[in-house]
């Protein structure tokens, strides 16, 4: 009976690694070629992750408009369903069945590229983070390099966005939005490197696999004072900076600029934009995970578990703080990026690399 | 990895590439030049990725790609009558580009035809970070540094220009 429980409890534990085992083993046992299974499983592993991320995305929205109603004293959706749940979908149906408007003098090749391009490297961006133990679809050597890689193409088609639409509104929200996420993305990147040269690696699942400590919990990156706890707070401030969030939302800023580069679309595309937002916030929560909060490191709980319960905190600050801050003016934005986060972060790197010499001259 | 599947993905990269490349000299609007630049530079790190060189490939987007390309649309953007598109972006000197240009393929290619590569049967190593972190680190840390300065003093250069109004 007991090793009956035990050996359930196992299987529930490394639930998704055994079931990827069995299905290659399957796919093997029907005689396809070597090379066929291997591009099967991949293809399947990016569906997996690309539906989940879509479920989540969904999810996210829901969970958004619901918490902030509460934080501001109204309930929210509540007629779509039961309690609301439906509430995505029918958004979703809603985006699909819009009439799709480009501006007469916009450049009509730029402004449909500009949400694909804006959409794609939120994607892309998946396919290094590690779910759970032995989770991640791809586990690249270089994985966090890809990340920064991969997403800073999204400045692009905002970019893009801004000035096909032929709109001053929207040309003025995409200056804004490059501004920014230049400006933001050197701190990110130098908070990123703490958890980098803590772990010795680029690679996510090694930087998951450093933080293992007592329980699972107290070697999480956040917990080594002061040089972790610093970084993920400047990595926060960046990361949501370039989500173009609140209180960093100056390129859609309603009351100055409509809604900056997103002004000119409607239907489908806009709806693009919609969700590259939200796989972005989903993204930047799942890498403070990883890379401060121990990613699926945590006692008890199957490992996916406590990576999915550590996202949805991040994603609940996130909403959080969006329903709490007023907005930056444009002259403290850059100020703020420059002549506070950048030295934090840059003091902070300092710090973590004499530390990390001092620990291997005297300790080991 | 299977054979015809580089193949394949050499031969669609290398035309991407290509076809970017002259995109780039030919489009009208400087803005559609800088984009399709943008697609060429990705392209070519796709080639990168090919050639077993990740690390290459992740830092070509992230620079070339995420940095320099963003740069140049945000200083068009700024200059917003050059991208208006009654300014002719070409002038009348076709013949002389094409000859020069012409020479310096001849030339590139003259060298890379005739050039002795050295060729190493031996697969690349699978994890190049530490050995690029240790060569720049250690075996050529002065110049990485030196590059570091000069770097410095631009920046400190452009903002003092920027500066004097």
């Amino acid at each position: 009976m007991l090793d009956a429980i035990r050996n359930l409890w196992s299987l529930i534990y490394n639930l998704f690694p055994n079931l990827a085992q069995a299905l290659a083993a399957f796919l093997r046992g029907t005689g396809l070629p070597g090379w066929g299974v291997d591009l099967l499983m991949a293809l399947l592993s990016a569906l997996v992750v690309v539906i989940s991320v879509l479920l989540g995305m969904l999810g996210m929205t829901l969970m958004e408009r619901k918490v902030m109603g509460r934080m501001q004293n109204r309930l929210g959706p509540n007629r779509v369903g039961p309690l609301g749940l439906l509430q995505p979908i029918a958004d979703a149906i809603k985006f699909l069945i819009k009439e799709d408007i480009v501006p007469t003098n916009a450049d009509r090749w730029v402004h449909t590229l500009a949400p694909i391009v804006a959409a794609i490297p939120a994607v892309l961006v998946y396919a290094v983070i590690p779910f759970g133990k032995g989770m991640a679809a791809a586990d690249l050597n270089i994985g966090v390099l890809y990340i920064l890689a991969v997403s800073s193409i999204t400045t692009i088609g905002i970019v893009m966005a801004g000035w096909a639409s032929n709109n001053k509104y929207s040309l003025l929200g995409g200056m804004r939005a490059a501004a920014q996420i230049i400006s933001y993305e050197v701190p990110l990147v130098l908070s990123m490197l703490v958890a980098v040269m803590l772990a010795g690696s680029l690679s996510l699942g090694k930087i998951v696999e450093a933080q293992g400590g007592l329980l699972g919990i107290l070697g999480w990156n956040v917990f080594r004072v002061p040089f972790g706890t610093l970084a993920f707070l400047t990595y926060m401030i960046c990361a949501v900076a370039e989500l173009n969030r609140t209180p960093f939302d100056l390129p859609e800023g309603e009351s100055e600029i409509v809604t900056g580069y997103i002004t000119e679309y409607s239907g489908l595309k806009w709806g693009l934009f919609y969700l590259g937002e939200y796989f972005n916030a989903i993204a930047v929560s799942a890498i403070a995970t990883t890379l401060f909060l121990g990613g699926w490191q945590g006692p008890i709980l199957p490992p996916y578990v406590w990576f999915l319960g550590k996202v949805l905190v991040i994603v609940f600050i996130l909403i959080w703080l969006r329903s709490t801050l007023p907005r930056f003016r444009v002259d403290q934005l850059m100020g703020f990026a420059w002549k506070v986060v950048l030295p934090i972060a840059l003091v902070n790197i300092f710090v973590t690399g004499a530390a990390i010499t001092l620990w291997q001259a005297f300790v080991k | 990895m299977a054979e015809p599947a580089v193949y394949a993905a050499f031969f669609i990269l290398a035309a991407v590439t290509l076809g970017g490349a002259i995109a780039v000299v030919t489009a009208r609007n400087i803005l559609h030049s800088a984009l399709f630049l943008a697609l060429v530079f990705v392209s070519v790190a796709g080639l990168y990725v090919l050639l077993e060189a990740p690390f290459l490939a992740a830092v070509q987007i992230l620079i070339y790609v995420g940095a320099i390309i963003v740069l140049i649309l945000f200083a068009l953007m700024l200059t917003r009558r050059i991208t208006g598109e009654r300014v002719r972006q070409t002038n009348a000197q076709a013949l002389p580009a094409a000859l020069a240009a012409l020479a310096l393929l001849a030339v590139l290619g003259g060298l890379v035809a005739t050039f002795a590569w050295r060729v190493s049967t031996e697969s690349p190593p699978p994890n190049t970070v530490p050995l690029l972190g240790e060569a720049l680190m250690r075996t050529y840390m002065l110049p990485f540094e030196v590059a570091g300065v000069v770097l410095l003093v631009a920046l400190v250069g452009a903002i003092i220009l920027a500066k004097e109004r």
